[in-house]
């Protein structure tokens, strides 16, 4: 089978620190998007295990594989799970969620729980959308742009590079950086026409870290232009797939002329991690 | 007096040669990546197909995106003066001319003479041209050929979400696991490229008559879709997708 340069590695986590202890609120939130899903479990509000995997065809199932797969070799059984909140695309889908929250809430609640409560200005880059999200200190959300029509700006974009250049989409940013001089961005912002205008670009003889560079540029720019609509307050910081980038995250910080703030544990899981606290707010709350 | 048009698309390259209103030959070629070079090739090709010589071209005249690569024509015109011009070449009554090419999809308003009164064109998204046809057959392993004549035995509407033809190649896989039938989703991309390029026109207004032309014009489902959208009949002309090459070398007759 040909290689799948497109395909991220799919992983899951449990904490080595975080132990089941008679916690008082046990809640998982799910992000289901159209690219991936994340499942994440909270004991009182603390980080205990987690998953990431590609959705499939059916969002239902991709929920609940991503919940079992949380849940492996954790010692906890999704009946004890107290609380369960859907959020993205497929949150509408998920039979056994008590709730549903919209991903913008999610992922400022998430943010501000990896980056803390100087976060005011978020840019989640999600396989099939890019969100700007300004929230308060608690991680509230106060005004939100987003484009979700467009494929340029997205983890899809770059998954059709990766496929087109035969590089790892892993490795694609770091490659990208490794260019002596910046190359202009692609001119075309339309991900079909960046894809026809880099094959021309190889063909030419650019070499792969230079076409990667040109992308990973305009792909800045784009929501670069898309933060700036909403407007920038420091701090700032990223979550989604893409800000595991390092080719398109430090453009965007060039562009900005703002450096983002540096995440200790994997941005991708933001929207999850805010379903799970919002979980764990309604327990508290007493509510079902 | 001989005259020649080249048209370099974003995909292929067309050559007409022109004697005193009459066409002598017309050639396509897919572009790929030289396409200087493909232009040189595609206008040997045209002056053997009418028995011409190089020398007895009096003049040459380049349109479309790759205009400047033709180092032979003498002068360009604008794609959408080239439309005006070829469409009329066929029929004189036209006022409205969309062309829906590989990459762009354009509107133009003109008058008798072939003058452009006004024009609106897309060439920011790949959804509302041939692109997306070509990205859906990939996700449906249909031949381009065929999504035509498959779109007019659909029976049912299917409602696509995606916007973007990255996107829809994601929804149409999940389609497909619903155990939609090809036919209807080929059906709802056209209709889905139609509706786009129905708005776009309307910002210039529909006057009759009215005619497509460009690659997509080739596709009879796409057409269908079009006629609904806008609600009037489309003209369509002999090898639709010559009219820019044909606009080039009547041009070129001054």
């Amino acid at each position: 089978m040909a290689k799948e340069y497109w395909r991220w590695t799919e992983y899951r986590w449990t904490s080595p620190d975080v132990k089941l202890n008679g916690q008082q609120y046990i809640t998982c939130g799910i992000d289901v998007g159209s690219v991936s899903t994340q499942a994440v479990i909270m004991l009182d509000g603390k980080l205990f295990a987690y998953s990431s995997m590609r959705t499939g065809s059916s969002s239902p199932e991709s929920s609940q594989k991503a919940l079992t797969w949380a849940l492996e070799g954790t010692g906890l059984a999704q009946k004890d799970v107290q609380y369960i909140v859907g959020t993205g695309y497929g949150r509408v889908n998920m039979p056994f969620a008590h709730k549903t929250v919209t991903e913008i809430a999610c992922h400022g609640r998430g943010a501000n729980f990896i980056y803390g409560p100087t976060v005011k200005t978020v840019l989640d880059m999600g396989g099939q959308d890019c969100k700007a999200i300004r929230i308060d200190e608690k991680g509230a959300v106060k005004n939100f742009l987003m484009n979700d029509k467009c494929a340029a700006g997205t983890g899809r974009g770059m998954e059709v590079f990766a496929d087109l250049v035969c590089v790892p989409i892993e490795e694609v940013g770091q490659l990208s950086l490794t260019v002596e001089k910046e190359p202009p961005p692609v001119s075309n912002t339309c991900v079909i026409f960046a894809k026809s205008e880099a094959s021309a670009l190889l063909e030419e003889g650019w070499e792969v870290n230079k076409v990667l560079a040109a992308y990973c540029s305009a792909m800045a720019h784009r929501v670069v232009s898309l933060l700036q609509r909403v407007g920038v307050e420091k701090e700032f910081a990223i979550t989604g797939g893409i800000s595991k980038n390092p080719g398109v995250v430090k453009r965007i910080e060039r562009e900005l002329g703002l450096e983002a703030l540096h995440p200790n544990i994997d941005a991708q899981i933001a929207g999850a991690i805010g379903a799970a606290l919002f979980g764990k707010a309604f327990l508290a709350k007493g509510g079902k | 007096m001989i005259t020649a048009g080249v048209d370099i698309g974003s995909k292929t390259v067309k050559v007409v040669i022109v004697k005193d209103g009459k066409i002598l030959s017309k050639v396509i070629m897919p572009g790929g990546r030289k396409k200087d070079e493909v232009a040189d090739q595609a206008f040997n090709e045209a002056l053997e197909k009418a028995n011409v010589k190089r020398e007895d071209v009096l003049k040459i005249v380049s349109t479309g995106a790759g205009k400047k690569k033709a180092l032979y024509a003498k002068d360009d015109i604008s794609e959408v003066g080239a439309d005006a011009k070829g469409v009329l070449f066929y029929f004189p009554n036209v006022r409205t001319v969309i062309d829906v090419g590989a990459e762009e999809g354009r509107g133009v308003k003109c008058d008798a003479t072939g003058k452009v009164l006004d024009f609106v064109i897309n060439e920011k998204c790949g959804a509302g041209a041939g692109s997306f046809t070509e990205a859906m057959s990939r996700a449906l392993e249909v031949k381009l050929e065929d999504m035509g004549q498959m779109s007019l035995t659909s029976h049912g509407a299917v409602p696509m979400n995606a916007q973007c033809a990255v996107f829809a190649e994601s929804e149409v896989i999940s389609l497909i696991h619903k155990k939609i039938p090809k036919e209807d989703i080929i059906k709802a991309v056209h209709d889905a490229i139609a509706a786009r390029i129905t708005s776009m026109i309307r910002t210039i207004g529909v006057e009759q008559d009215v005619c497509m032309v460009g690659g997509l014009s080739l596709n009879v489902g796409f057409v269908k879709s079009m006629k609904d959208a806008l609600g009037v009949d489309l003209l369509i002309p002999e090898d639709p997708e010559f009219i820019g090459a044909l606009g080039a070398a009547l041009a070129a007759q001054g």
